[in-house]
């Protein structure tokens, strides 16, 4: 059986994500999602109230002040990637902690 | 089906808000028997994946998309807790920052498209991992169906919620039609990617494969009945 070293299989992971969120994500559907649509059929999508976050300078995926849409998407989408790998982390390092605390 | 603020009244937002908060508090205490020195580099790269995932919609039909949600795919990569944990960073982030999925809705959010994926997905699994051959090749066809399965449950979950606390007055027998409807078609999405990342990582790394260490350890001692000189860390 192939063994790649963690290392590896680590970067491929995280190269894949910025990949997909840095590049593909300016080619995926802007239709609205499934929510969103049956929202719109039924009669129900002028329910929505507006977002507190909504002047977030990343706000729908969009970098603020960067014309280019695509180059914009792409900032956002990094970033995302970058903050969700960072609080993932270190939650991981919160929580593995306290294991050792209790006498084990 | 990020759900936006004003969807849900405030207090069914505040309940479901609840059950978030008490089962993140769990899953923070339980994840913590999941995680070992092998899988808790991953936890932080499986999260960021999900993100950039759930950022590529796919077309469902006509004028309508749909994204992974993600809860069969993490359940099954780093163990169900852990799983809730990464969905809820993603969408902790996605609210605040990008403004997906209202604010107070986090809680709905949170359970809809990662409580509820993350159980249906790990418990249809685990249900076909029991009926099933055990076998390494059959895991990302079981993670699939899981995943498959998932999306619609928390569509009729939304339903559910929104018969409980919507602020508008929708048929609930129509709402119900559509909301399945659409997300069966987007279920098939959430298992194709589902299986094409879990045989991924299974090809190079099986080890690092939560949902598959029951299979691999019985391997391991079929080949290496002496690996304790290799142990040392």
């Amino acid at each position: 059986m192939k063994n790649v070293a963690t290392k590896w299989v680590a970067l491929g992971v995280l190269v894949a994500a910025l990949v997909l969120a840095g590049g593909v994500s300016y080619y995926a559907s802007s239709q609205p999602d499934g929510l969103t649509k049956v929202s719109q059929d039924k009669g129900f999508a002028d329910t929505e109230t507006d977002h507190g976050a909504a002047d977030s300078p990343l706000a729908g995926y969009q970098a603020k002040d960067v014309d280019n849409a695509r180059v914009s998407g792409a900032v956002a989408g990094i970033v995302g990637v970058v903050v969700v790998l960072a609080l993932g982390t270190g939650l991981v390092y919160v929580v593995r902690r306290r294991d050792h605390q209790p006498a084990a | 089906m990020h759900v936006p603020d004003g969807f849900l009244d405030a207090p069914t937002s505040a309940a479901t808000g609840v059950v978030a908060a008490v089962c993140v508090g769990t899953a923070l205490v339980k994840a913590r028997k999941e995680l070992d020195d092998k899988t808790a580099p991953m936890v932080g790269l499986v999260a960021a994946f999900i993100f950039a995932v759930q950022m590529l919609n796919f077309p469902v039909g006509a004028g309508t998309s749909g994204h992974l949600m993600g809860g069969a795919l993490a359940a099954v990569l780093v163990g169900p807790w852990t799983a809730i944990l990464c969905l809820s960073v993603v969408f902790l982030v996605q609210s605040l920052l990008f403004a997906d999925g209202g604010i107070t809705a986090l809680g709905t959010n949170i359970t809809l498209m990662g409580l509820t994926t993350v159980a249906v997905g790990w418990l249809v699994f685990k249900l076909l991992q029991a009926v099933l051959p055990k076998r390494l090749s059959l895991v990302p066809v079981q993670a699939g169906i899981a995943a498959f399965l998932s999306v619609p449950v928390a569509a009729v979950l939304f339903v559910v919620l929104y018969a409980i606390g919507g602020t508008a007055d929708i048929p609930l027998d129509t709402l119900t039609t559509a909301m399945v409807g659409v997300h069966v078609l987007i279920g098939i999405g959430e298992g194709v990617i589902t299986f094409l990342a879990i045989g991924a990582i299974l090809a190079v790394r099986p080890d690092l494969v939560y949902g598959a260490r029951g299979l691999l350890a019985k391997r391991e001692l079929e080949i290496k009945p002496s690996s304790a000189t290799g142990a040392a860390a």
